[in-house]
């Protein structure tokens, strides 16, 4: 067992996952080598149509065999059909011993659950949230999971530590030799960021659709040079759950008070200029931000260059009234974008590599001036946990957090002081997802709090009246005495799930929870 | 300043630890209409908790009571008024003179039973029937404890046997006689509540209106409300300029000897002058007076 730079405590070696390299700082592993690559295939005319009858043909045309690694993307959602239309023609064919390799998944696969008790599941290495997350944390799977970042997972695969035998893209329209794009057909999601590097590496690929055109169809985001095998199915997914309605602006007061704090720091700090870039995901408080920051740029007179991430329609509006230049789409979230990456070249599809990841000759993130994150819980030195919930169940994914917050100039983790009677900022988090060296500040109803490293900051921040700057300490003593002492997680020794940095060194694990 | 006065309910613990973080001028606990009659104990002892303890930034503090017409409103008077948070009270129903001096004599009384200055604790009127409106002048000049008097809405509408309407048509006279009656009795004139919380460009219609009528500011049913009217009760970067500028030059000739002064060729008397100020503390300038 030894200790990380955060003073985590690692072993050598964990069952399931293999030997662990130890999280050294943010930026401080280069890598060394040649990246990994995919089954070399060879396609000639004799093949005009890649077209099979079902997913079972699919599967069995794969290769597909237990024990195996599978892969998904999480663009459609709530709404997606796919996981489980895949693993249940697993289940029914015999295959088992699986590793799910998805980008996240959701509530609605929960059905996975009896997958994982009948063996046809047996590792996940993604991040499992809700009821899957609660088996997980209570000791149900054999063998860890792995939680890694939407940059962290293509680093993975591009170096190596993960190859992926099939691919399984959700291709919302597709022709008959495999050219897919996600802005057509009934079940739309636009931008198919996440699905590109497993197009890439795996070694083989299936798309599934449910909106076939002649070929080649047009536009095409993801081309036939690395697609093995299409399918045809009635539906890939519910549109109510792939895109929600218009994104409004939240109401709450609690949540303006707190966007309006952070926009105030965004205004304050030296990269409120023309060009700035940034990042806000669709989130209530991240949006309302975004709001606050529309308004004082229309009356300051300044544009943006960019807009990152996860889009929404909000975006979209801010790129068709000229306040950004552009928008970096990795995941669209609402109609009106999912409309826009479609009809406007200004509004780009980037993958999940080309966004995040730290292993290449220079992702999206780096050129971003702000982020805002949520998280779970951030402690006195910064670090900030967005897995795990106060009661050590593994309940999130990492999603871009450690991406952004290594590349944003300036990170900003907006939320309120408490969520119910839990306080967020404490004295050591439960499990460490992104270190305080790569977060700037923390804002929450109380007012701001700036990381002592970021000096510049504070004295940014002191200058401008009525702008209210907490201490870490303060904080802290306000949230203890709120919310009185609360109980330590009690746990068992198992590890079940091993938080990785963005570069693939560990930075927390996450232990069983002790039965209560 | 009483710009805005914002309700929080007295049985809603989240909305007591928070509210004062919203930045209204003023708050009001409330232990009436919006505590259902089960919860009205309950109530009482939290908001007694938070005098006690709680935090209320720069706000001025002020407990809605019950009306006297109740069993309850003594009660309430003995749970808050020892603790020096509470600034004032608020209090429902007032239709006379009469009402006034009852509660005031509660006051003395708890005042003096826990050693607090006589007359510390303000009386903040709400006139909610059209009797009510009608001794408006009576009420505020009844007690020196008056800080304020407040129309009702809700109540006073119904009491007119009418409905509320978006343009406040059957309001209007009360607004404007209740105006009157405070200023002539040197008491604030602090308007209702605007009951619809997601239009905001109504609320700042009806804020500019009641301004104009000469209202010092609104009570206020939701935090969002709260930097809308302020807005409106700002003074704009030209009345700041413009102020600065009548205030300078009175200093000057005051420093001269002289009484009237010229501003931009329009001589500027002692009320400018006074206006001006009042406009540097709207503006948060005040230590220029």
């Amino acid at each position: 067992m030894a200790k990380n730079l955060l003073g985590r405590e690692i072993p050598d070696f964990i069952e399931g996952y293999g030997k662990t390299k130890l999280f050294q700082g943010a930026f401080a592993l280069k890598p060394e080598g040649y990246r990994a690559g995919g089954k070399i295939r060879c396609v000639n005319s004799t093949c005009t149509d890649k077209r099979v009858s079902d997913i079972k043909a699919a599967i069995a045309a794969s290769g597909l065999k237990s024990g195996m690694t599978v892969s998904f993307h999480h663009h459609l959602r709530n709404g997606d059909y796919i996981v489980n239309m895949v693993i249940d023609a697993c289940a029914e064919m015999g295959i088992k011993n699986l590793t799910l390799f998805p980008t996240a998944l959701f509530g609605v696969h929960k059905k996975l659950i009896e997958h994982i008790k009948n063996g046809v599941i047996t590792r996940i290495m993604g991040s499992v949230n809700g009821p899957i997350g609660q088996l997980v944390s209570e000791g149900g799977m054999e063998v860890p999971v792995v939680l890694r970042s939407h940059g962290g997972r293509p680093r993975a695969v591009a170096a190596g530590d993960v190859h992926i035998d099939v691919a399984f893209i959700a291709a919302p329209t597709a022709d008959k030799y495999g050219n897919i794009c996600g802005t057509q057909g009934k079940s739309a999601c636009g931008s198919l960021g996440y699905a590109f590097t497993d197009a890439q590496y795996a070694d083989f690929v299936v798309a599934i659709t449910d909106n076939l055109q002649p070929y080649p169809a047009a536009p095409i985001s993801m081309s036939q040079l690395n697609v093995d095998i299409v399918v045809e199915v009635p539906s890939i997914g519910d549109p109510a759950g792939i895109v929600s309605g218009t994104t409004k602006v939240t109401r709450d007061p609690l949540r303006l008070l707190i966007a309006k704090y952070a926009s105030e720091l965004i205004e304050a700090s030296p990269y409120f200029k023309e060009g700035i870039s940034f990042q806000t995901g669709a989130g209530g408080i991240p949006l309302a931000v975004t709001a606050f920051m529309k308004e004082a740029m229309i009356k300051k007179g300044i544009k943006g260059s960019f807009g990152l991430g996860g889009i929404t329609g909000y975006f979209v509006e801010l790129l068709k009234e000229g306040l950004v230049e552009r928008l970096m789409d990795v995941q669209s979230f609402d109609l009106e974008a999912v409309r826009s990456i479609g009809e406007n070249p200004k509004h780009i599809e980037i993958s999940a590599d080309w966004y995040a990841n730290p292993w290449n000759s220079g992702a999206a993130v780096n050129m971003l001036d702000v982020v805002i994150l949520g998280a779970t819980e951030v402690d006195v030195d910064f670090n900030a946990n967005v897995n795990t919930e106060a009661d050590g169940a593994l309940l999130h994914g990492t999603g871009g957090h450690q991406d952004t917050a290594a590349g944003a100039k300036l990170t900003i983790i907006a939320q309120p002081l408490l969520r119910g009677r839990i306080p967020c900022v404490t004295d050591r988090v439960y499990s460490v997802t992104t270190p305080g060296e790569v977060v700037d500040a923390i804002v929450t109803e109380y007012g701001i709090t700036i990381n002592p490293k970021r000096k510049d900051l504070l004295d940014a921040c002191s200058a401008v009246k009525g702008l209210p700057v907490v201490s870490m300490d303060e904080l802290v003593s306000r949230a203890h005495k709120m919310s009185g002492p609360t109980d330590p997680v009690e746990t068992e020794d198992r590890i079940i799930g091993v938080v990785e940095w963005r570069d693939g060194t560990v930075i927390d694990v996450v232990r069983q929870l002790k039965k209560k | 300043m009483r710009r805005t006065m914002l309700y929080l309910p007295g049985n809603n613990p989240n909305m007591l630890t928070r509210g004062y973080l919203f930045g209204s001028d003023g708050l009001i606990l409330d232990l009436e209409d919006a505590v259902a009659m089960v919860e009205k104990d309950t109530a009482r002892i939290l908001v007694q908790h938070f005098l006690r303890q709680g935090e209320f930034g720069s706000c001025e503090v002020t407990v809605r009571i019950n009306g006297v017409d109740t069993e309850y409103w003594k009660d309430d008077l003995a749970a808050v008024v020892p603790f020096p948070a509470l600034q004032g009270i608020r209090a429902p129903k007032v239709d006379d003179a009469k009402t006034v001096k009852i509660i005031d004599e509660e006051l003395s009384s708890i005042e003096e039973k826990n050693g607090i200055p006589l007359g510390r604790t303000k009386i903040f009127c709400l006139l909610e029937t059209a009797k009510g409106i009608w001794n408006a002048y009576d009420i505020a000049t009844a007690s020196p404890r008056v800080a304020a008097i407040i129309p009702g809405g809700e109540d006073l509408t119904a009491d007119l046997k009418t409905s509320r309407s978006s343009e406040g048509t059957e309001l209007d006279w009360a607004r404007r006689m209740l105006v009157f009656a405070a200023r002539a009795a040197g008491v604030d004139p602090i308007d209702t509540v605007f009951p619809r919380v997601s239009d905001d460009a109504g609320l700042r219609k009806e804020t500019e209106f009641i301004k104009q009528l000469g209202f010092e500011g609104k009570s206020v049913i939701h935090p969002n409300q709260i930097p809308i009217i302020h807005n409106v009760f700002n003074p704009t970067e030209q009345e700041i300029a413009k102020a600065l500028k009548i205030v300078a030059a009175a200093k000057e000739a005051a420093e001269r000897g002289q009484g009237a002064v010229s501003v931009d060729g329009r001589m500027v008397d002692i009320p400018v002058v006074k206006r001006a100020e009042y406009t540097l503390l709207k503006a948060g300038l005040s230590e220029v007076k």
